[in-house]
């Protein structure tokens, strides 16, 4: 029962990374690498401060800014300096890492007899696990409120149209590279804001925390989208949660088989890539479906 | 004869191969002008409204707006008083939005977009309903619709009165019609020319059917190798008939 509730904590704890990379992979249409280094970033900032003495809130608080910064020099060299999204997101995300070592003063950081944001005492009383489940739960329902009321405002809208279509945008006098600057720093605060509250759940930050987080992200919304097909944009960011807490359901049932946590990489990325595989492999079983009903099908 | 909305002085356009696409051009456009533009492909239509929307920075010459030169001032400035439809039914809509919220979003064209809800209330969505019903071809029922699933038809004639919504000072139609079928087309350009001479447009319509561009607006003009060869009004245009036309097409 333990572990199905450490997974379901674990689930609710990263669909933070799966909603704020919604922003950028779905609403502005491309796969944003920096979240790769900006989740280890804003884990080492959090880290390294609550080691130095600082207020585990204002810890948490400080990642968000300095994932906003990783978004926003991203932003700048994609808008205004050409530089291809992708290639841009890998050279902030390569930079990312010496800054986290910079920032940590070694490879890694323990968080042992340190207070964080897990040392509440309501959280402390509950049973195990559950603090993440709670802590987590409130969490992402603030950041859910946050963007489904910033997605209604009138530069919300027009964040959505500038990913929709750029032209259009523009031509409705759409500031769209700001608005590509824009999104890409919320998201990047948003995973950065992840990123330090999942190391304060796991006791440590380190430098290689940010490997396959891109993947793990991706996974939640598209496990999200084929489960529940055809939503409006508040739900499908709330099919986004769900969406990662099957994940990690799956992901603890493919360790039970026997797998290694040393697989957890290439499970993720299996995963990943069903779940992105099943839309087609549907249209072919339909395919196969008109088939059989022979001439019916063509009327 | 009052004063142009919008001038365009000795403009010149060179690209970086050397290449002149747009020379020592000179155009004044008069409040309510309807002016269809012809021209060969290559001949500097689609330079023209590139360089009176800003996409396309002048090598020369000036861009004048009520008297003001504006030559330098960016596209999304000039956004405030231009509004434009595109060729492709693609271009001029947002495709995973609905229609309603492509036509909210039209209503700020140009102004501030700021943190204040968006608005799309019963009274807005009623108001809709009214503007799309218009166009004569069922738009008013799909206000809830995501644009991308609509007819080519129904998207042009979306974007069309999106560009319209808040009256501009100048609309740029780019061969709106074209992609369309010929009931379709007919239907809008038909649209077109009520919501022109009834909201008192002044615009510029790119055209390659000389009959629409006889038959509509009050001024025609003939573009060839970035110069304009013909620009006749009133009387004038309407004096013209397509063997006229044809002979600008021949040199």
């Amino acid at each position: 029962m333990s572990i199905i509730v450490s997974s379901i904590s674990q689930g609710i704890l990263w669909a933070v990374l799966g909603v704020a990379l919604y922003l950028t992979f779905r609403i502005l249409n491309f796969a944003d690498m920096t979240v790769e280094g900006s989740f280890p970033l804003g884990a080492s900032t959090a880290v390294a401060l609550i080691a130095h003495g600082t207020n585990p809130f204002l810890a948490t608080i400080a990642a968000l800014f300095v994932g906003a910064l990783a978004g926003l020099i991203t932003g700048v060299l994609y808008t205004k300096g050409k530089i291809p999204i992708l290639l841009a997101g890998i050279l902030v995300m390569t930079a990312c890492l010496s800054i986290n070592l910079r920032i940590m003063g070694s490879a890694n950081i323990s968080l042992l007899d340190q207070k964080t944001i897990f040392s509440l005492s309501f959280l402390q009383d509950l049973p195990k696990y559950f603090d993440g489940v709670v802590l987590g739960l409130i969490v992402i329902t603030i950041i859910l409120g946050f963007l489904m009321w910033f997605l209604q405002t009138e530069l919300g809208q027009a964040f959505i149209a500038t990913g929709d279509n750029k032209v259009m945008a523009a031509a409705f006098g759409i500031k769209t590279d700001q608005m590509t600057i824009m999104g890409l720093m919320v998201s990047n605060a948003l995973i950065a804001f992840g990123g330090a509250v999942i190391a304060q759940n796991n006791g440590f930050a380190d430098i290689n925390m940010g490997i396959g987080i891109i993947v793990i992200a991706l996974a939640s919304i598209i496990i999200g989208e084929v489960a529940f097909g055809d939503l409006s944009l508040n739900q499908r960011l709330v099919a986004v949660v769900i969406g990662s807490i099957i994940y990690r359901l799956v992901l603890l049932a493919v360790l039970q088989l026997g797998f290694s946590t040393n697989d957890l990489n290439l499970i993720s990325s299996i995963i990943l890539a069903i779940a992105m595989m099943i839309p087609q492999a549907r249209k072919y079983l339909k395919l196969d479906k008109v088939l059989h009903m022979g001439g019916k099908a063509h009327d | 004869m009052t004063n142009p909305v919008f001038s365009l002085k000795e403009a010149t356009v060179t690209v970086p191969n050397g290449t002149t696409i747009m020379d020592h051009l000179n155009l004044d456009i008069y409040p309510e002008d309807f002016i269809t533009v012809l021209g060969t492909n290559g001949a500097g239509k689609s330079t023209l409204f590139n360089v009176i929307s800003g996409d396309l920075p002048l090598s020369s010459g000036r861009v004048e707006h009520n008297g003001e030169d504006i030559t330098a001032v960016p596209a999304v400035k000039r956004t405030a008083f231009l509004a434009r439809v595109f060729q492709d039914p693609k271009l001029g809509t947002a495709p995973r939005m609905t229609v309603a919220e492509n036509l909210l979003l039209a209503e700020k064209r140009g102004s501030r977009r700021t943190l204040k809800n968006r608005q799309l209330t019963a009274k807005k969505l009623e108001k809709y309903y009214e503007l799309t019903k218009t166009m004569g071809n069922n738009l008013e029922d799909r206000l809830q619709t995501a644009t991308g699933s609509l007819s080519g038809g129904q998207r042009q004639a979306l974007s069309f009165l999106m560009a319209t919504q808040v009256k501009p000072g100048l609309l740029l139609l780019d061969e709106h019609t074209a992609a369309l079928d010929p009931k379709t087309s007919d239907q809008l350009m038909a649209a077109t020319n009520h919501q022109v001479k009834d909201n008192h447009l002044t615009s510029l319509m790119i055209t390659h059917n000389l009959k629409d561009a006889l038959t509509y607006g009050n001024r025609l003009i003939v573009l060839n190798a970035g110069k304009i060869i013909l620009d006749v009004r009133d009387e004038e245009k309407e004096a013209l008939t397509e063997t006229d036309l044809l002979r600008y097409f021949t040199r």
